[in-house]
């Protein structure tokens, strides 16, 4: 609790993965603060805070937002869905699934949100191409992997690749 | 080396050589690993910490009495609250948890706030009033060694160091090698090519800033959860930091995101203890981006002067380089790190005649220390940009030309050590006949698409995987399965995985029959660190032969059960051992422990702990002089073939494709390998292409991930094809590492392949759109 939540707390609510959370928050926290620190959802990563990484990707109402440069009062008329809400209990979702098929994961910090940015990526374009998909991942850096790995993980769910 | 007598068991089952997924996958795709920040403790307190403002300076006081007070602070700490005087480090310990009498960088920590909120604590680091006086700063290496120079150490002779170090006080280290008859030698030349090559200060960029969580126990242990890539290492540099016994110390990885040697040795822990220590609460301190960027290390910036001389039908005769490598204030691993760049300053190339001197030096900037290839990119980048400069000349098709002096398997290192697994010249091989190189070279120079100019070009590379120790315990549980301990911790590589599978193929296991224990100082076999290339090579060793002694265990207690010999005994696939060539006569594992547990010699528990030792610098071949670590590792080698486009018109560079040969010895997870070739090829291609940390009169300019580009998923290209060959070594199961040598040649090979493509010489990176330009132009101009 921060001094600033003292004075300036509102209430607001978030609806996250399904379960909806009445807060009561100061308006100047980030979705990614509210989600990590209230919510203990910790999928989400702080990487570089300033919107460039994307390590705290988050789907609002489908599309992948930067959590860490968005206002949790934001969301409040939105579906936020995080890494957390993607598994149907231990059945992983299908994307998940082929980055474990396909290697992908290294150190994983990256990880959750690159799932998301896939996830939006292959809602919006069942069967993208190796350029769409770069392009689909053009904002999410990943230190450990040089990618490869990655776009095999998302070809592997496109029609072209079922042959 | 591995002692005699300790060779690999043939594997048993299908766990070696399978490309499995990672143990941890699942949790790291669903967001439920835990890394540091994700922890939260009962009563915890958020930290950060506060950098000076000025480059170097006296600190004339120092007042917190303000930010104590103010609201929700808990403690405050600055030099005054650790042991005086007690100084961190590797070899040279220069260090102090915060700046005691000067600051000699901008962001050095000196003090460090714990507080209820992490607003409150960075409110509170406003609120600390400092006096300083502002000194005169040096900022580039070669004005550093000059005789009016700055000193930034005034006291070095406090420091703790087992090195003659040199003169300069601004110097940490020299290193020189020096065979053959340098001085007679170039008269024996055809071909003389000279230059200067520069190389950027590099970011880690580990996605996980640095981040530790420390809790104080009522007996006065430490307990350090940390980003980091040695549990050991932060243990022991603790206890020195503190002047506390290492039994009060206790210290677990939780899930690591990269470190690429940026979380070797200390970062943000000991200001976290001492806030623990003093606020008697549970303390997380997680840097900003920012903070991470100005306050934590770098790689070391490096100025190469190199001249190679051959004779005209390609034979390499002279090699003379000298590396002046930018170490920042504090020493860190900046020794290591410049003896290693000159023990690569010849190459894996026989070349008889060679003077190699490389400096690392103080200078008022962020510390510089290890980084994937320690030293060696700097000296591999001017080597082989020379090495294709002599190709040229010569007209020889710089293949070929490699080749031709490649070291093979019996000659002599650089200061005199065996080579042993010498492949070079295969990889080359490899590389050039996957990458169609005869056919693809036609087109070097062409505009193959409009505006643009195509080039396809080569680098050789070598590393070394290995070093210090490392030990392993294989425990057999009551139902047949086993745990491994190890103190390796995955920064993101693999290890869990290769560990458990390497355990797995010693003993015929199915992966999911073997548990691998989380590393914690309180129950791991010691292991020195995640770094060198050497946890495959190390580690895996430690964990075969552990191994290895449960099964032999096992085989005199089936041996009693089954009433025969111990050398008629076989593993077989799932838990089993039985009597070769009688199908029914097995007793399972579950047996075996279940009779050792109750009823004959007890819990059946192996262990295997070694140190390498390598063959050490032979004072007949070479001058060796200066701080020099000899025997470190087996020797890796490997061959980078790109292509690239450069557009002509605005200088920039794209990488098309990209072939990598790598020795492995084995691969024991080739999706894994793959996995390191891809990324070391990537963070190779943004030191070539991209990233490079820049000052201004000492302060960083650059110390965001929006000012600093580290490349993303549209800077690379998708076909980066690894090539594994598999020469076996005395590894485990025959593997070394791999974690290291494909960033070593990256960038020349790119830088290779633009000069190839346009004509001009690119000798400084990272190869900028403008720094290409400006070379093609002056290409032109001189032509």
């Amino acid at each position: 609790m921060s001094e600033m939540d003292v004075i300036e707390k509102q209430p607001v609510t978030l609806r996250v993965n399904g379960n909806v959370h009445e807060l009561e928050i100061a308006p100047a926290r980030t979705l990614l603060d509210v989600l990590r620190s209230e919510l203990r959802l910790t999928g989400a990563k702080r990487s570089c805070n300033q919107g460039v990484c994307g390590a705290c990707s988050v789907l609002r109402d489908g599309k992948p937002v930067r959590a860490c440069i968005s206002l949790a009062f934001a969301a409040e008329d939105s579906e936020i869905t995080t890494i957390e809400g993607l598994a149907d209990g231990n059945r992983l979702s299908r994307v998940q699934q082929a980055f474990v098929d396909a290697g992908a994961v290294q150190c994983g910090f990256c990880m959750p949100a690159m799932v998301i940015a896939a996830t939006a990526l292959l809602n919006e374009n069942p069967n993208p191409g190796v350029e769409e998909i770069r392009h689909g991942l053009g904002g999410n850096i990943c230190r450990c992997s040089g990618y490869v790995k990655v776009v095999d993980a998302i070809l592997s769910l496109t029609e072209g690749s079922k042959s | 080396m591995s002692p005699e007598g300790v060779t690999s068991p043939n594997p048993v089952g299908d766990a070696i050589g399978k490309s499995v997924p990672r143990l941890e996958a699942r949790e790291k795709l669903t967001g439920q690993a835990v890394y540091t920040d994700d922890m939260t403790l009962p009563g915890m307190l958020h930290a950060a910490m506060l950098g000076a403002p000025y480059a170097h300076a006296r600190i004339r006081s120092i007042d917190t009495s303000e930010a104590e007070a103010l609201e929700g602070v808990r403690a405050v700490v600055t030099a005054e609250d650790l042991p005086k005087k007690k100084y961190v480090g590797v070899f040279l310990k220069d260090q102090m948890t915060f700046a005691g009498d000067k600051v000699r960088y901008i962001s050095e920590p000196i003090a460090a706030v714990a507080a209820d909120t992490l607003e409150i604590a960075r409110k509170a680091l406003q609120l600390i009033e400092v006096e300083y006086e502002e000194l005169p700063a040096v900022f580039d290496p070669e004005e550093a060694l000059e005789a009016d120079a700055p000193i930034l150490h005034e006291n070095r002779d406090e420091y703790p160091c087992p090195y003659e170090r040199p003169e300069h006080p601004n110097a940490v280290a020299y290193t020189q090698f020096k065979e053959g008859d340098i001085d007679n030698a170039w008269a024996e030349c055809d071909v003389i090519v000279e230059g200067v090559y520069e190389t950027p200060a590099q970011e880690h960029m580990y996605m996980e800033p640095c981040s530790t969580l420390v809790a104080v126990d009522a007996n006065g242990k430490i307990t350090i959860w940390s980003s980091m890539q040695s549990v050991f290492r932060v243990q022991t540099m603790i206890a020195e930091a503190f002047d506390m016994p290492m039994s009060k110390v206790r210290v677990i990885a939780p899930r690591i995101g990269g470190g690429f040697g940026g979380k070797c040795d200390l970062t943000n822990q000991p200001a976290t203890v001492a806030l623990a220590l003093k606020s008697g609460r549970p303390v997380k301190m997680t840097l900003s981006r920012e903070d991470d960027m100005m306050m934590m290390k770098s790689r070391h910036a490096g100025k190469i002067y190199c001249r190679t001389g051959a004779r005209k039908d390609g034979t390499l005769v002279a090699r003379e380089m000298r590396l002046f490598l930018d170490g920042g204030a504090y020493a860190d691993e900046s020794p290591e790190v410049s003896t290693v760049a000159a023990f690569f300053g010849r190459g894996p190339y026989r070349i008889p005649h060679v003077n190699v001197e490389s400096w690392s030096v103080y200078t008022n900037k962020l510390r510089a220390s290890a980084f994937r290839g320690f030293g060696n990119p700097q000296a591999t980048f001017a080597s082989e940009r020379q090495i294709d400069e002599v190709a040229e000349k010569l007209g020889m098709d710089p293949i070929d030309l490699r080749i031709k002096n490649a070291l093979q398997s019996g000659d002599k290192w650089l200061g005199g050590q065996t080579v042993e697994g010498g492949s070079l010249a295969e990889c080359l091989e490899k590389a050039r006949a996957a990458s169609d190189w005869d056919k693809r070279r036609q087109n070097n120079g062409k505009e193959v698409r409009p505006g643009k100019r195509r080039g396809i070009c080569v680098s050789g590379m070598s590393h070394i995987s290995g070093m210090l120790s490392a030990g392993a315990a294989v425990r057999l549980h009551e139902d047949g399965t086993v745990t491994v301990n190890t103190g390796a911790v995955d920064i993101g590589e693999g290890a869990d995985t290769v560990m458990a599978q390497i355990c797995a193929g010693a003993l015929g296991l199915s992966l999911d029959q073997v548990n691998y224990g989380n590393p914690d100082t309180d129950s791991s076999p010691y292991n020195f660190q995640t770094s060198a290339s050497r946890v495959t090579y190390m580690v895996g060793k430690a964990v075969e032969q552990a191994s290895e002694r449960v099964r032999e265990q096992m085989f005199r207690h089936a041996g009693e059960m089954l009433e025969c010999a111990e050398d008629d005994l076989e593993l077989r696939p799932g838990g089993v051992i039985g009597i070769r060539g009688v199908g029914d006569a097995a007793v399972p594992f579950a047996a075996i422990a279940g009779r050792s547990l109750y009823a004959s010699g007890g819990p059946i528990m192996g262990t295997h702990n070694w140190l390498f030792e390598g063959e050490r610098f032979d004072p007949k071949r070479a001058l060796v002089r200066g701080f020099a670590l000899d025997g470190i590792g087996v020797f890796t080698f490997g061959a980078h073939v790109v292509e690239v486009d450069v557009d002509m018109a605005t200088g920039k560079t794209e990488v098309l494709e990209a072939w990598c040969a790598h020795d492995v010895g084995r691969a024991l997870n080739p999706g894994a390998v793959d996995g390191q070739i891809h990324g070391a090829f990537a963070q190779g291609l943004g030191y070539g292409l991209y990233e490079e940390l820049v000052w201004d009169d000492g302060r960083l300019v650059n110390p965001t991930m929006m000012d600093y580009k580290v490349p993303g998923p549209l800077d690379l290209p998708y076909k980066i094809h690894p090539i594994l060959i598999e020469n076996p070594s005395d590894g485990p199961f025959g593997a070394k590492g791999i974690g290291e040598i494909a960033l070593v040649g990256t960038a020349p090979a790119i830088c290779n392949a633009i000069t190839a493509a346009t004509g001009a010489a690119i000798n400084r990176i990272p190869a900028t759109p403008e720094r290409v330009l400006r070379a093609i132009l002056a290409a032109e101009g001189g032509s």
